[in-house]
């Protein structure tokens, strides 16, 4: 099959599932994107310049304008499907294609976020099952729960969670907030300098203000920023994770509707017959730059050299964001036909 | 021919051909002084084309000049991956200047990167937009923030008298090349901990540059010439 027709069977399945089939621009209102991804999006999307609407991007993924047509005139439960493509710049030389199609399926609202992710998960299960395909899962929602329950300041939690997305930085903002880093005692050099800018003397102070109150905050306890420790690197079938968290609940309360969620979701994966005992999964699965996951994560991975062949996730905060005040639980995900097609023909299924 | 390519005025034009001259490789300028046009002695079949240092990274990335001498922050800026496109030969010892990042010396909350994050975050609450930090060094500024992970800043081109955005409210601070740290202090700036990148002059080879027998044979007399690793 060529990626074409791939892609053309994927997306007659997403509507024989009960999605409403939707387009939207190539051409992309830059500003939105920078605002949510931040400037690295730069580097991975294709910017233009329009003569009247300023800086336009070449679509560098669909989730976007969906949930903008959807916050705009949507039903609630509400499922789309689309077929296009994207653009994504790649700065080394290779294989790696700069413009890919995308067939994509996502679910807004219902009555159980939990059944929503297994119906996603297991139809894109279903979909792709001939290939030999490693499949894994995470929720970004535990590890967030796990931040807000830390008994330290709102400004320690709020500047993790800023970070979640960034696993580098995350974890030297752990590391220095539990005192495995040492922190640099630095005196405040006065300056003399007139202050030019926008930016302001009550700002700076208010800045000066939160240092103090962070370095006269005592570390987060050792053993509770162990469970976190051990919360990050937690790789297990998934209802071995999930006794392993019910396990550690005791020690870290907070996590508890978090963990609840989970097993909801492994409830509604098995009724969908997915098998929870070998099922991978991650906790930290889906923490890179230019996501906007905040609960249930999937990808499923073929040969190493290869990009994921398809992926997906919660994103309810996204939709408050893009919502305008209103927000709608939403999941959802995307698969790329050129690489199920590739993988077809290599392994003659 | 082979061609070198040469930055066409000023300081390091003439730096870089005495570094060469004091390799027994002449360069000249041909005809008046203005013109940016030049020769090479001492080594047969290599030609010289003088052009803007900016523009060197890209005519040794097209392949049109074989080597090429600029500052190795262009190269890394100007060009995506450059270690596939161009082989760095030599260090050539001058035009030396460190990429940094600047904020008004007056914030005296900010003196690393992770506090710039910090304030970064508190400003766009505050304003309504990320934090802007004007350069012409998107890729190395970018690479380096990301590397860093710092959120909620957004790069402003700035082609020129980047110091003085601070002050005219188009952005808050400045990624700028700086030697001595004058001009940042003239205008109230002081720089973060931190160096995106130590620049310096360099002599780079073009690795997709057409090559017959000829070219590649006076390219081995050349690098002989200059001491520099040649095949035997």
């Amino acid at each position: 099959m060529t990626p074409r027709a791939e892609a053309d069977r994927l997306f007659a399945a997403f509507q024989a599932a009960g999605a409403v089939p939707v387009d939207t621009d190539i051409l992309q209102p830059a500003e939105i994107l920078l605002d949510l991804y931040g400037e690295d999006i730069r580097a991975r999307a294709y910017v233009t310049q329009d003569p009247l609407r300023g800086e336009l991007m070449l679509r560098p993924d669909f989730t976007v304008p969906v949930v903008q047509a959807h916050m705009a005139h949507g039903a609630d439960p509400a499922r789309y499907c689309y077929l296009g493509e994207v653009f994504r710049k790649q700065d080394q030389p290779g294989t790696r294609a700069s413009e890919y199609l995308q067939v994509g399926f996502e679910v807004f609202g219902g009555p159980s976020p939990e059944a929503a992710d297994a119906e996603v998960f297991s139809l894109f299960t279903q979909l792709l099952a001939p290939l030999p395909l490693r499949a894994v899962t995470g929720d970004i929602g535990i590890l967030m729960a796990a931040v807000r329950g830390l008994s330290t300041t709102a400004a320690r939690k709020t500047a993790l969670l800023r970070h979640i997305w960034r696993p580098h930085r995350f974890r030297a903002l752990l590391d220095q907030f539990s005192g495995r880093a040492p922190r640099a005692a630095r005196p405040l050099q006065p300056s003399d300098a007139p202050l030019i800018g926008l930016r302001s003397t009550a700002e700076i102070d208010a800045r000066i203000k939160a240092l103090a109150e962070d370095a006269a905050t005592p570390n987060v306890t050792a053993p509770e920023a162990a469970l976190l420790y051990d919360l990050l690197s937690l790789q297990a079938p998934a209802e071995a994770a999930l006794t392993h968290l019910r396990g550690i609940q005791p020690l870290l309360p907070a996590i508890a509707p978090a963990v609840d969620r989970f097993e909801a979701r492994l409830t509604a994966l098995k009724s969908r017959g997915i098998d929870t005992q070998t099922l991978p999964f991650e906790a930290s699965h889906g923490r890179t730059t230019l996501e906007y996951y905040d609960g249930f994560v999937f990808g499923f991975h073929g040969p190493d050299d290869l990009p994921a062949v398809a992926s997906g996730g919660r994103y309810d905060a996204l939709t408050a964001v893009l919502g305008a005040g209103a927000s709608i639980p939403a999941v959802g995900g995307v698969i790329r036909p050129a690489l199920v097609a590739q993988l077809r023909k290599a392994t003659a299924c | 021919m082979l061609k070198i390519g040469v930055p066409s005025k000023g300081r390091l034009m003439e730096q870089t051909f005495d570094w060469f001259n004091a390799r027994g490789v002449t360069m000249r300028q041909s005809g008046a002084m203005r013109e940016y046009a030049g020769t090479v002695e001492g080594v047969p079949g290599v030609g010289l084309v003088l052009l803007s240092a900016g523009e060197i990274p890209r005519e040794l990335a097209a392949g049109r000049i074989h080597l090429g001498v600029t500052g190795s922050d262009l190269v890394r800026d100007k060009l995506a991956d450059w270690q596939s496109q161009v082989a760095e030969l030599a260090s050539l010892g001058f035009g030396h200047a460190d990429l940094i990042i600047a904020v008004p010396a007056a914030w005296v909350d900010v003196t690393t990167v992770d506090d710039l994050d910090a304030a970064a975050a508190a400003f766009r609450l505050m304003h309504g937009f990320r934090l802007r930090i004007a350069t012409k060094y998107h890729r190395l500024v970018r690479d380096y923030l990301k590397r860093h992970g710092v959120a909620d800043y957004q790069l402003i081109d700035s082609q020129g008298a980047t110091e003085g955005t601070v002050k005219n409210l188009t952005a808050e601070a400045i990624a700028d090349i700086t030697s001595t740290g004058e001009t940042l202090r003239a205008n109230h700036l002081k720089v973060l901990d931190g160096v995106i990148h130590a620049s310096q002059a360099t002599l780079y080879r073009s690795l997709t540059a057409p090559m017959t027998d000829q070219i590649a044979s006076d390219l081995q007399t050349l690098l002989k010439k200059l001491a520099l690793p040649h095949a035997p």
